[in-house]
């Protein structure tokens, strides 16, 4: 049973990454009809917003120790942190340990530049074009977005961690009456999980509650009358293109510390979450929400040894078999609706 | 009125001969070669430097490539000679390789066996390589050793730490200076023992492909033998980044040590989820739960950062290593870079220089003759002191280090410290061992080429 909670909480967390990414994927698809194959990189983007937020406050400058020397017998030279000269040693050593939560700030305005740069300079060429072309200039430039931050970072993934506050465990077995060390859980992954559905619920309500938001939706389900009351459509498109960008990059920032960031997280990620689109059904937002935790879960279950050391490279392959299982039953996905993807 | 002497048959037959001839590989016609493939000219020699430029050992690729354009540099009586100052091998004297200037040509294996031999067969057949060295997956190793031998050059590998590629999968034409995970087992566990005790129980993850395999079972081996019983082994996707639904059946498996045969961004994300669910701060069976990494590199110790502290593996060298030899290479690659070498940067250099001079000793660039002369040869000076290229396998046999992540590291450099020197004798083996594919397991036959 220990296993089993443990399973479900890690199902949770892949699914919050999962859905985040989803979300962004369904809310351009909805609103541009645009099949955005550079989803993933946007989640990379955002996951780099935390390495460079990480860098830039841990800028140093040079000191040299002549006590010691370097691997070449010279004198050391030791790094000085700016944070520390500029706000003391313990203050600038918490600005330094909460650099990821601070990339959130950084990576809002960032991705949503990126996201308008993307949608203007870019893929407004292609709406009028067949999904087919679509999906290859996206996918071209998710290799590009790949290729310049390996350009820039290297190819290792970069350990990014979380602050000291937050890297601990919590310990359910205590709270479930297992004892203690029967269901460890890391905390930042519940703080991962806990932030991911306060964003999901809090685009849910900026659609749902806002004007802006019942004119999107209103645009999405048809969007020439919406034109026709005067209302400028396209540019709150563009906006929830930046959106939808803001939503992947945040989701990257706060998934830094789970996996350091890779320049080849972005198509690790892509075609797992146009599965989950997919399965919750296209242009459905609660649908990729719903799929995203769905097959979360199921992957958590078929990566437990026990299932794995039985039926070898099942979780490499559940998600698809789960994916056609549904299609077939549902062909619309999860919560689908009719019409989309067949004109 | 003329008169023609082409026949349909005629045209036919042509055609399909000359058609015949264009279509088969290069290396396969004898044109000018002195009896062997890309036989060189008089002025110049051409080296095919394969490494992974991109993919996921593209940063291990690039500091191959670094240490490969110091080796060209000292052969070619550039720099300040590094290792050929301190190598017990006197012949090299700075004017290339007798008498020609070394040149090369690079190609990028991807880290993927296909990728890796195409542009290893460019080489060979459109640049006239004479010699193919690189690598950085031991799948990529096999591959292109196989081709190599095949073509009919030498193939010096790179970092490549499977025991097939000198074992089960060895051939007559490549040669490894690397150590293997044999060697890994037979020198960590002995280390592991005197740390954590003879009554062990240690649950693997292992990376699902040849390298994974051969490392889980020369430190099952090695560590079973010693006493420690293996819970559990799991196989773990190659592609994999999240490793917590693997990590967390972990700690109440009955295990109390977890070993992680992972490499490059599988073991920073392995090692990281394991951190992560405070296996590191755990206890089980009574004891202080342990995880051990069996194959290290510096590279891969930057990227796990803070969690390598206190955890042991091994590794095949280190820029710490007090030895003249790696302290001149150490000193030309950090005057150059400004950064010490890594590991895959010093196992590539060596392999450059040891072919150079096997040519030189041979007289003679024919592969055949360059690996007489590599087989059964001893040599010292080039870092981990007495160094032998065992002849029965092409496997060099020489000190293998045992490493721990550094506690307190002075610089970004310093993440590794070497525990133990282990010495030569400890990590042999028959060249028929089991884990090295047997008695069925051969060079076969050099080949020439051409």
């Amino acid at each position: 049973m220990d296993q089993i909670i443990v399973q479900i909480l890690n199902g949770l967390d892949k699914g919050s990454a999962y859905a985040l990414i989803a979300l962004g994927l369904t809310l351009i698809f909805g609103t541009l009809g645009v099949v955005n194959f550079a989803h993933g990189a946007l989640f990379m983007m955002g996951a780099f917003c935390a390495v460079v937020t990480s860098k830039i406050l841990s800028s140093s400058h040079k000191v040299v120790d002549e006590t010691r020397t370097d691997f070449l017998g010279n004198p050391l030279e030791v790094d000085v942190f700016y944070m520390q000269d500029w706000f003391g040693e313990a203050a600038g050593a918490a600005i330094m340990d909460w650099a990821v939560p601070l990339a959130i700030l950084v990576s809002i305005p960032v991705m949503i530049l990126i996201g308008f740069v993307m949608e203007r300079g870019l893929i407004k060429h292609f709406y009028k074009r067949p999904h087919a072309d679509q999906i290859l200039v996206t996918f071209g430039l998710a290799i590009v977005m790949g290729e310049v931050i390996k350009y820039y970072f290297g190819a290792n993934p970069i350990q990014t961690p979380a602050p000291e506050a937050l890297s601990g465990r919590v310990d359910f077995g205590v709270w479930l009456g297992y004892g203690p060390n029967a269901i460890v859980y890391p905390m930042w992954r519940l703080v991962y999980f806990f932030f991911s559905a306060s964003i999901i619920a809090a685009v849910f309500a900026f659609l749902q509650f806002t004007t802006f938001g019942m004119v999107v939706r209103a645009g999405m389900a048809d969007r020439e009358t919406v034109g026709l009351l005067g209302i400028d459509i396209d540019k709150r498109f563009t906006f929830m293109f930046g959106l939808a960008a803001a939503v992947a990059g945040i989701a990257g920032v706060m998934y830094a510390p789970i996996v350091s960031p890779a320049y080849t997280m972005g198509m690790d990620w892509l075609v797992l979450s146009f599965v989950v689109v997919v399965v919750g059904g296209m242009g459905s937002l609660p649908g990729a929400v719903l799929a995203g935790f769905v097959l979360g879960i199921i992957e958590s279950f078929a990566s437990m040894p026990g299932v794995v050391n039985l039926l070898p490279g099942i979780n490499q392959i559940i998600i698809y078999v789960v994916a056609i299982a549904i299609l077939l039953i549902r062909p619309r996905g999860l919560m689908g609706r009719k019409g989309v993807m067949e004109d | 009125m003329s008169k023609s002497n082409f026949t349909r048959r005629g045209v036919l037959k042509t055609g399909a001969v000359a058609g015949a001839g264009l279509t088969l590989p290069t290396y396969l016609r004898a044109d000018g070669h002195a009896g062997f493939t890309n036989a060189p000219g008089d002025s110049e020699v051409v080296l095919g430097f394969n490494v992974p430029q991109t993919g996921p050992y593209a940063d291990e690729g690039a500091d191959e490539l670094r240490a490969y354009e110091l080796a060209v540099e000292h052969l070619n009586g550039g720099g300040d000679g590094g290792m050929l100052n301190t190598f017990s091998s006197k012949v090299l004297d700075g004017t290339g390789i007798l008498g020609r200037e070394v040149k090369y040509v690079t190609g990028d294996t991807q880290t993927k066996s296909d990728a890796a031999r195409a542009s290893a067969r460019s080489m060979i057949e459109k640049d006239g390589a004479i010699m193919i060295t690189g690598g950085s997956s031991s799948g990529v190793a096999v591959a292109v050793q196989a081709l190599c031998q095949e073509a009919g050059v030498i193939f010096m590998a790179g970092l490549t730490h499977s025991n097939d590629t000198t074992g089960k999968d060895k051939k007559a034409n490549g040669f490894r200076h690397f150590f293997n995970s044999y060697m890994t087992g037979a020198a960590l566990a002995p280390v592991l023992a005197a740390q954590y005790g003879t009554d062990r129980k240690a649950y693997h993850l292992t990376a699902d492909y040849n390298w994974g395999y051969t490392t889980e079972e020369a430190i099952r081996a090695s560590t079973e033998a010693m006493g420690w019983e293996t819970v559990n082994s799991v196989k773990t996707p190659l592609t994999q980044t999240d490793f917590s639904s693997y990590v967390a059946p972990v700690l109440n498996s009955g295990a109390d040590v977890l070993v992680l045969n992972h490499y490059g961004g599988n073991m920073i994300n392995s090692l990281t989820s394991a951190v992560q669910f405070g296996l590191r701060e755990a206890q089980a069976n009574g004891q202080n739960f342990e995880i051990v990494v069996p194959l290290y590199s510096r590279l891969m110790a930057r990227g796990a950062g803070e969690n390598v502290k206190g955890i042991f593996g091994s590794t095949n060298w280190h820029w710490s290593l007090q030895d003249e030899g790696s302290q001149a290479f150490v000193r030309s690659f950090g005057t150059k870079y400004g950064f010490p070498p890594s590991q895959a940067a010093h196992t590539t250099y060596v392999q450059t220089l040891l072919y150079a001079d096997a040519v030189t000793r041979a007289g003679s660039f024919a592969p055949c003759a360059v690996a007489e002369a590599l087989e059964d040869y001893e040599f010292d000076g080039l870092g981990n002191g007495k160094t032998l290229y065992r002849g029965d396998d092409h496997q060099c046999f020489k000190d293998v280090l045992v490493v721990k992540g550094k506690e307190n590291p002075e610089s970004e450099f310093d993440l590794l410290e070497v525990v133990e020197v282990t010495p030569v004798d400890q990590v042999m083996y028959d060249p028929a061992h089991p884990q090295m594919g047997g008695a069925e397991a051969t060079l076969g036959e050099c080949n020439n080429g051409a």
